[in-house]
């Protein structure tokens, strides 16, 4: 017998991860004096690059689309108990269907393209999760080192692809083409002046709207769904899931294929509603940031779109920081990034033991 | 003389439990002292304090009079005091001697200990009859053997106070009586027995005391010859109980469940049933008796369609069910339905709310919610009414299942499945970490199905469930049945030799 670890809500999905993100920033404060640099300074910059201008917050929500979506991917496969790390790879693969469709397809009016698009990154990226899905379902080989191969021979696969097939043949770049205009997902500031509002002008794009529908589809599937259900036995109770009819390999797929379809939003966002053309590496190793969103936001919607608006200001404010204060290199920003990741995966049970105790020797002295 | 233990005040809580409240307990030197209790009373959590696992957060410990500290297994070994676990810490691929010389080994060179421990083992087994094989691989050994082997080594570090946890639990009745043979020889010799078991029956067959347990507190310390199971009963549970349900006789129906020539071979390729052939009627309980791992739990599973069988046929209904419709899904909707042996691996999802676990194998229901979605307010106020009419406690859908008692665990899947009026009911362990209230009220509702025409297959470990509730029982041992019964014509010695593997033809 231990003490018992239940806490309520509020202080299981709010109050433990805000004493890890405040732990890991004391810490990471302690890594810049420990440099000779100002942490007061450093964090000012940081918030005020992030969201201290409405150029700032247009970036920091940008990088928050990338994240959620990833975000939800690895969740969802974390719900049937399964460790996605190929959240690179099936974005990347995303991309690859976004330019076959866009540039395929150039003729199609951009109400159809758009939705096409999108499909086109759901499927690409959910094919490319289906097969280490079948692996381990089928074959148990296990999920963790098949996606992790699946991201470099998807790496390797877009680079061939670039520079032998669909780079243009006048172009020095390893990229396709521009897509065409009609399949650009509208700007932020671009719908915002069609209403005759002015906001500065950043990389965001309707794809965040696209991002937090997600996130409540998310929310369905898992917590209210028969489907949702079925994941949840699987990935909670196996034994209990022969038992009660599930076949733990048919959830084990089609969880994998609805993880690998939200890892493409990351390509809708980068894609569809930035660069506007296929390019290498515009995953930026965002997919392993999803592992981190989703431990933080323990695998629930919610704690997903706040770990990833955390993330996204950690990303945007850290340029800024980097710009400021060039003592502080962007590697300093991903050593406080993976400070926060430690705190928050890793040693989160140190905390939520430390609470619970808490919370227990309150309860008796009120008994 | 003082006596060998006395335990004062003693108090320990973890968290908000309080687990030992003021124990009090003496048990004289040269006696068996039985000590029971409900799964939660918190006789496990003494012997633990008393044992060295947990510190008491108060109170005294005396051995042999002398107040002493004991705040590792080290220090009670060191004060005389062994411990036989229920669940044995034996390395198996060892050898007897290797075994009991294991943490005693007595410096660098293992020359000198073994000799040692084979002239010690040579005493013991004069002067006790505690004989065995010493250089047999402990993993060949049968489970009353490898007992006596954690006996022996209680003994070679020199215990005179001997703690048994469940020592019966793994073992077969012959195996048991042995037990309670040497367990008297100890005795007699002047070592000390302290016995926890739920098993009132052994209580009354070797114990000279009893102590009984009920919420954390020693509520009674009796002599076991001025006292009866009822009232042993009443004082574990707080109010009378049955022991025995009352179940009229009644003449079964239809075949509605038919095994022909079952086998299964797990995934080592272990035949783990062997032509099991049998028929189970309409308004009919059939047992099936045996020591735990013969073959009842694979049996079970592959009737319900967890399994694929090597070979066999099942009816259902007087229907071959052919292999397409053989899985858990299908079974189910043909009204066999399946309350398993193991609560907390299948029969729930530990970390679902119980509202979600009493939906586990049905969450396809078009009545639970509509289209691809449940609807929660549903499902809550679904297993608010059953868990009022289950009387499980508390009454709280949305309380984590894990959270539940066993007891209490027991009835919301057992309510999920007697609810979707079954045909045939598999019954595994119903009543394994249930307390004897529950248990009562479990065995009731099990007469009652057999009363309304459900055909019940139960596999139990606890021989005297078996006895209570089959009108048929069959005996299972390595995989094949060995025998058949009528209740009312059987006994336990009779049932004891068939779970040993004497069967009626070699007989």
């Amino acid at each position: 017998m231990s003490a018992p670890l239940d806490l309520p809500k509020w202080a299981d999905t709010v109050l433990v991860p805000a004493i890890s993100v405040v732990a890991a920033f004391l810490v990471a404060g302690l890594v810049v004096l420990g440099i000779g640099e100002n942490p007061l300074s450093a964090t000012r910059y940081l918030i005020q690059g992030s969201l201290g201008t409405g150029e700032g917050l247009g970036f920091t929500l940008f990088y928050m689309t990338d994240f959620i979506f990833v975000g939800l991917a690895v969740a969802v496969a974390y719900h049937a108990g399964l460790f996605n790390i190929g959240g690179e790879g099936q974005a990347t693969l995303a991309g690859l269907g976004i330019a076959l469709v866009l540039n395929n397809l150039t003729f199609l009016p951009g109400f159809l393209l758009i939705p096409l698009g999108i499909l086109g990154a759901a499927a690409f990226g959910a094919a490319w999760a289906a097969i280490p899905g079948y692996l381990q379902a089928k074959r148990g080989s296990h999920i963790v080192i098949t996606t992790i191969m699946f991201n470099w021979l998807a790496s390797v696969l877009i680079v061939y692809l670039l520079v032998n097939v669909l780079r243009e043949p006048q172009s020095m770049n390893p990229e396709t083409r521009a897509f065409p205009e009609a399949a650009n997902i509208p700007f932020m500031h671009d719908v915002f002046a069609a209403f005759g509002i002015e906001i500065p002008a950043s990389q965001l794009n309707l794809t965040l709207v696209l991002a937090l529908a997600a996130s409540y589809f998310v929310w369905l599937l898992i917590y209210r769904s028969r489907l949702g259900y079925a994941i949840r036995v699987v990935g909670s109770n196996p034994t209990a899931a022969v038992y009660a009819g599930i076949s733990p390999a048919r959830i084990i797929i089609i969880a994998m294929v609805i993880s690998g379809a939200l890892a493409g939003g990351l390509a809708v966002n980068e894609l569809m509603g930035y660069q506007h053309r296929l390019l290498l590496e515009f995953t930026s190793g965002y997919g392993f940031v999803g592992i981190a969103v989703a431990l933080m936001g323990r695998a629930h919607p919610v704690g997903i779109i706040l770990a990833s608006l955390l993330f996204g200001i950690l990303y945007q404010g850290g340029a800024e920081l980097a710009f400021e204060q060039p003592a502080i290199t962007r590697d300093m920003v991903v050593v406080i990034g993976g400070i926060i990741i430690l705190f928050a995966g890793a040693l989160d049970g140190l905390f939520r033991r430390a609470v619970a105790h808490l919370f227990t020797r309150q309860k008796l002295a009120r008994a | 003389m003082s006596p060998a233990i006395e335990l004062i005040a003693i108090n320990k809580s973890f968290g908000a439990v309080h687990a030992n409240k003021d124990v009090n307990l003496r048990v004289e030197r040269g006696t068996i002292h039985g000590i029971v209790g409900e799964n939660g009373a918190g006789k496990s959590t003494l012997m633990s304090i008393l044992y060295g696992f947990y510190e008491a957060d108060s109170g005294e410990i005396r051995v042999n009079g002398k107040p002493i500290s004991i705040r590792s297994p080290n220090d009670a070994i060191n004060a005389g005091i062994g411990m036989v676990h229920q669940h044995f810490m034996l390395v198996e691929p060892l050898s007897v001697v290797d075994n009991v010389m294991l943490g005693a080994e007595g410096g660098a060179m293992l020359r000198v200990g073994e000799a040692k421990v084979r002239a010690e083992l040579a005493r013991l087994a004069r002067d006790y009859g505690l004989e065995i094989d010493v250089d047999a691989t402990v993993g060949d050994l049968s489970v009353g053997l490898q007992q006596r082997v954690e006996i022996l080594k209680a003994l070679y570090r020199g215990a005179d106070i001997l703690i048994l946890d469940e020592p019966t639990a793994v073992l077969t009745p012959p195996e048991a009586d042995a037990l309670f043979g040497l367990l008297r020889s100890l005795k007699e010799q002047g070592k000390t027995v302290i016995l926890i078991t739920h098993k009132l029956r052994e209580i009354m067959a070797i114990t000279d005391r009893v102590s009984v347990m009920r919420r954390g507190e020693m509520v009674a310390s009796v002599e076991t010859a001025d006292t009866s199971p009822p009232e042993l009963a009443e004082l574990m549970v707080g109010r009378r109980v049955l022991l025995r349900v009352e179940k009229a006789e009644k003449i079964p129906g239809a075949p509605l469940l038919e095994i022909g020539d079952l086998t299964v071979v797990d995934s080592r390729g272990v035949v783990r049933v062997a032509n099991a052939s049998f028929t189970v009627r309409a308004g009919e309980i059939v047992g099936i008796a045996g020591v735990a791992g013969n073959g009842q739990s694979e049996l079970l599973e592959a009737i319900a369609g967890m399994r694929q069988p090597a070979l066999g046929t099942i009816r259902l209904e007087g229907r071959d069910i052919p292999s397409s419709e053989h899985n858990p899904h299908r079974m189910r909707q043909l009204g066999l339905l399946h309350v398993p042996e193991d609560r907390l691996r299948m029969g729930l999802v530990p970390a679902f709310p119980a509202f979600e676990s009493a939906i586990l194998g049905f969450s396809d229901e078009p009545r639970l919610g509509r289209g691809p979605l449940l609807d929660h307010d549903r499902l809550i106020a679904d297993l608010e009414k059953k868990m009022e009419q289950y009387d499980v406690r508390p009454p709280a859908p949305r309380l984590k299942s894990s959270k539940f008692s066993g007891g209490n665990q027991q009835k919301i899947v057992l309510a999920r499945e007697i609810e979707r009026n079954p045909k045939v009911l598999l019954v595994g362990q119903p009543t394994r970490g249930v307390d004897i209230g529950a248990i009562e009220f479990i065995h009731r509702r099990l007469i009652a199905l057999r009363d309304a025409g459900v055909a019940i297959l139960l596999v139990s470990v606890e021989l005297d469930e078996i006895m209570n509730l089959s009108d048929r029982i069959l005996t299972m041992c390595g995989g094949r049945i060995t025998g058949e019964r009528k209740a009312s014509e059987t006994n336990e010695q009779d049932l004891g030799l068939l779970m040993a593997g004497v069967t009626d033809e070699a007989a």
